[in-house]
């Protein structure tokens, strides 16, 4: 595309597909990128490859990702098809709407009309002891394998934690063939009484309710040691995971594993919107920073949204609405449709989204995370630069009043990955420690390039687009 | 150098405060604010040190943290000097070394022309009768920097120079301040300041300060203080950024800067690789937000890639920009109001305060308790552009 699009929308999940599916049957020019070579994102991750035979069977991932495949095609049949560029990392987004790309090693910068953030979700960090050891991976990260290239991990594992996607990924093993492994459930007991009054809402919506719980009978059914209510789980191994240890009921359990798959549910992606930076907002019952949203996502700065999951968790079948709630409300500010009209395509979307999100309450109560106050000194917090919960404490009794200050001191954080692993957790010490609720305590500022540039691809950035804009203006 | 003596000048100087209240109150909370804070307390003065933000959020923790006397403007040659026996002593008089290392500084030239230049700026500082810059030729520059390209001619080196943690530097400063009784606020904003009989009295979003001494150290905000006071000086804002890598295998010890093309570089201990020199991005005064702007960065990365070829294949990990201010000669205002008695400016550091921070801070103190410092100071005055901020040439100021 050379002209600069009207929506430039990064990512390519749900929300990003039904934004530009959306966008483009309302008139505009819409631009779609993703780092993924193929669209789908997280819960979609390889769909049409997986729907022509490579990879797993396509039975195997349940009848939500049998709707992935379709979502995908009326994508690749609509206008916006045109604007999809795969392969394509975004490294930068400012409050100007200057956007940059990088692709096959070529970097570009433009400033489309608007900017729709669709980065969708990330696993939230299982700080504990030995996470870091080689063989310690997330359940997220071994299922986007089995999409992809439809690898099955080797016997004996054991899947470790809390939230829908461990059963789920333990069904879409078992329906793979694979009983071989052991699922340590991490909720602790009595999550179900706490979460029951929100059970009303969840019930709108039973279909989801009862897959959840007909997954873990699936899983049990087939014969997969499930252990409830573990806690103090430890890895073990030298140079690579041996075996883990945890308590349950009054027993100390060991189970010799070379691969554990950890997961503590997802949290909003929010590299991207904050580096711009959006404002964000803390989310005490999703325990997580979400950029501060409007009902159609607008975000605080003019001309960028955000839609789908991050934006706030709240499922695939939200993202969609989302997304297409965010395309109909750029299509009028650009102009193409009005007021009124706005309103009257977006109600029946807006109910979607309502029941789409009504069992949220009853998830997110469900499976809390432990609080991170009780993390041992000894654990690593930060990967990157190898910074352990001992170190945080410590620089915060040194005067560090804030993560940007722990982050200067510990350098946790300052690695490739700019504290996509640790933010969360760091932000979380110093609010512990200081007695304030975490977005008093705030998070770290995120800088571009979001994701690391090769210094060689910098120096060779095409920053036309933009020269172009601003002659013009 | 030791610590200056503990109380044995309070009381002197300007007037001390009531009871209760601080004797000098502190606007800002980067390295200069609480390095004067340090040296007002260290004097046995009750200081009181406000800061909107949190304690070096904006230029003292965005900087390069650069330790260098290398090519300072004159005026600024006594000081720099000076300020680098106390970086040295940092751990005798704090108690924490700030992270200082001094792995020395290089300015190299990349062509005949920056030679002669190099060449000419070595005489200059000779006649003022400084032999901190030294003249190296091309074989001993390889020696110390083995990993510049092989365009580069020569180099001045500036041998106990180096670099800090900015962050940790400014922190050490705060901590011995507190330690030392000073009494540091975070998220306390100044809004307006009153001359009130022989007090200052000052309205913040925590409520009403007064003491008879103010001290403005507000950084690139130093002229919106001191405009609350009707002294009205010339200030631009500048934003500017830098970028480090990846970390990378051991290559360099001094930090390295250009004579021709805009580059300030160090590589780390941990390997990774902190460039500058200058490139500028948009500031927001209102916001403290600042924006890159990557067609620079381009810039910055097609220079180092030049001068320091193994860098073609380092990764970018981030990029930044602090808030600093900026007069029109390039030198900072340091020293007492000329309009108002009680107040000391001690801001707009232009991009090299840095190096300057421990001195500043004693110079202020001094100011404050025995009302005179032997550095030379004139050249910073406050009142140096006459009344009217914007009838100031810039381009003039500078050519001067
Ligand atoms: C690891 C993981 C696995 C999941 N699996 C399931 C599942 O099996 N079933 C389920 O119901 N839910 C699953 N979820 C939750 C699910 O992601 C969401 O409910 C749903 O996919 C959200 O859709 P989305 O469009 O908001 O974001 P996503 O589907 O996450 O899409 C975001 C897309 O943005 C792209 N992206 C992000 N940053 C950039 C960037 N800087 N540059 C370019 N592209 C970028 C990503 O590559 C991704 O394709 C999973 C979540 C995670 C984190
Ligand atoms: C990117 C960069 C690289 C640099 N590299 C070098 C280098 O290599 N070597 C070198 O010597 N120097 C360098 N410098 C310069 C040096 O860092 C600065 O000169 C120095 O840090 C300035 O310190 P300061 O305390 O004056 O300002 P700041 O650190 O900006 O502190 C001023 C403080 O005042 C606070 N404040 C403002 N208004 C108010 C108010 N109304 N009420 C309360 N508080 C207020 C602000 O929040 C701020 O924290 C660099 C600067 C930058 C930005």
């Amino acid at each position: 595309m050379t002209s600069a699009p009207d929506l430039a929308i990064v990512g390519a999940g749900p929300a990003g597909l039904a934004a530009a599916i959306e966008g483009a049957r309302l008139g505009l020019a819409v631009a779609l990128y993703d780092e993924q070579p193929e669209p789908g994102g997280q819960i979609f991750r390889a769909a049409e490859s997986v729907a022509a035979g490579k990879g797993a069977p396509l039975a195997a991932f349940g009848a939500d990702y049998a709707e992935g495949p379709q979502l995908v095609a009326r994508f690749r049949a609509s206008p916006a098809a045109a604007g999809y560029m795969p392969r394509t990392t975004i490294w930068l987004l400012d409050r100007q709407r200057t956007l940059g790309h990088v692709q096959d090693g070529k970097a570009r910068m433009l400033r489309p009309k608007r900017v729709l953030i669709a980065t969708g979700a990330q696993e939230r960090p299982v700080p504990l002891p030995g996470w870091t050891t080689p063989g310690v991976m997330t359940v997220g990260a071994a299922q986007g394998l089995m999409k992809s290239a439809g690898q099955v991990p080797e016997p004996p594992f054991a899947l470790c934690g809390s939230g829908p996607l461990l059963y789920q990924f333990a069904a879409q093993l078992v329906a793979a063939g694979e009983r071989r492994f052991t699922v340590l459930d991490t909720t602790p007991k009595g999550r179900w009484a706490r979460a029951l009054p929100f059970l009303p809402g969840a019930l709108r919506d039973t279909d989801l309710l009862l897959k959840g719980l007909g997954l873990m009978q699936k899983v049990r059914m087939a014969g997969v040691p499930v252990l409830r209510h573990v806690r103090d789980v430890a890895v073990h191994g030298n140079g690579r995971v041996e075996h883990v240890t945890f308590r349950h009921g009054n027993h100390l359990g060991e189970l010799p594993v070379q691969l554990l798959l950890l997961h503590q549910g997802v949290v909003p992606n929010v590299s991207l919107s904050l580096s711009v930076p959006l404002r964000h907002v803390w989310d005490a019952a999703q325990r997580c920073f979400r950029p501060a949203l409007d009902a159609w996502g607008n975000s605080d700065v003019a001309g960028i949204a955000v839609a789908g999951d991050g934006g706030g968790i709240g499922g695939w079948q939200a993202a969609t609405a989302q997304g297409e709630l965010a395309a109909l409300e750029a299509a009028h500010a650009l102009g193409r449709i009005e007021r009124a009209e706005r309103d009257r395509q977006a109600a029946p979307i807006r109910a979607r989204l309502k029941t789409a999100l009504a069992a949220r309450g009853l998830i997110d109560t469900l499976y809390a995370p432990p609080p991170l106050a009780a993390l041992a000194d000894a654990t690593i917090v930060c990967r990157c630069e190898e910074v352990t919960a001992g170190q945080v404490r410590a620089a915060i009794a040194m005067g560090d009043t804030n993560p940007n200050a722990v982050k200067s001191r510990t350098r946790a954080g300052m690695g490739p990955c700019q504290g996509r692993m640790c933010g969360l957790t760091v932000s979380e010490l110093v609010a512990h420690a200081r007695g304030l609720p975490p977005d008093a305590a705030g998070t770290y500022r995120l800088r571009p390039p979001i994701k690391p540039l090769p210094v060689a691809v910098l120096a060779d950035l095409d920053t036309s687009a933009v020269e172009e804009e601003e002659d013009a203006t | 150098m030791s610590m200056p003596p503990n109380s044995a000048d309070a009381g002197t100087g300007s007037g001390t405060g009531s009871a209760t209240g601080p004797d000098v109150i502190v606007i800002g909370g980067g390295l200069h604010g609480c390095s004067a804070a340090f040296h007002i307390a260290s004097a046995g003065r009750k200081v009181l040190l406000l800061e909107r933000d949190v304690i070096a959020r904006h230029a003292s923790s965005a900087s390069a943290g650069g330790v260098r006397r290398l090519f300072r403007h004159p005026a600024e040659i006594p000081l720099t000097m000076a300020s680098l026996e106390l970086w040295h002593a940092m751990k005798d008089m704090l108690g924490d070394t700030g992270d200082f290392r001094p792995t020395g500084q290089l300015r190299v030239a990349e062509t005949e022309e920056e030679m002669a230049r190099l060449e000419a700026r070595v005489k200059l500082t000779r006649s003022m009768g400084y032999d901190h810059e030294v003249l190296v030729d091309r074989k001993r520059m390889f020696e110390i920097a083995p990993a510049l390209g092989p365009q580069c001619l020569g180099a001045i080196h500036v041998e106990r120079d180096g670099y800090a943690f900015p962050y940790k530097s400014t922190l050490a400063f705060r901590n011995a301040a507190a330690k030392l009784g000073a009494d540091i606020r975070e998220g306390v904003g100044v809004r307006g300041i009153v001359r009130d009989g022989g007090r200052w009295k000052v309205d913040t979003n925590a409520g009403e300060f007064a003491a008879p001494v103010l001290v403005n150290a507000a950084g690139a905000w130093g002229a919106r203080i001191a405009e609350m006071v009707g002294e009205r000086v010339p200030l631009k804002a500048l934003a500017l950024m830098m970028m480090v890598s990846a970390r990378m295998p051991h290559f360099l010890d001094p930090t390295v800067g250009t004579l021709g093309r805009q580059m300030s570089f160090k590589q780390m201990q941990s390997g990774a690789v902190v460039v500058g020199g200058g490139h500028r991005g948009t500031p927001d005064l209102d916001t403290g937000i600042t924006q890159l702007d990557f067609r620079k960065l381009k810039t910055s990365a097609d220079t180092i890639g030049g001068v320091f070829p193994i860098m073609r294949k380092a990764e970018i990990v981030r990029a930044w920009a602090g808030i600093e201010g900026c007069t029109p000669d390039d030198i900072p205002y340091i020293g007492p109001s000329r309009t108002h008695d009680g107040l000391y400016h001690s801001f707009g550091f232009c991009g090299h305060g840095f190096q300057l921070g421990p001195i500043v801070g004693s110079i202020t103190a001094e100011l404050i308790t025995k009302g005179r410092t032997n550095l030379p100071i004139e050249p910073f005055r406050i009142d140096r552009f006459g009344p009217d901020p914007d009838a100031v040439s810039w381009e003039a100021s500078r050519a001067a």
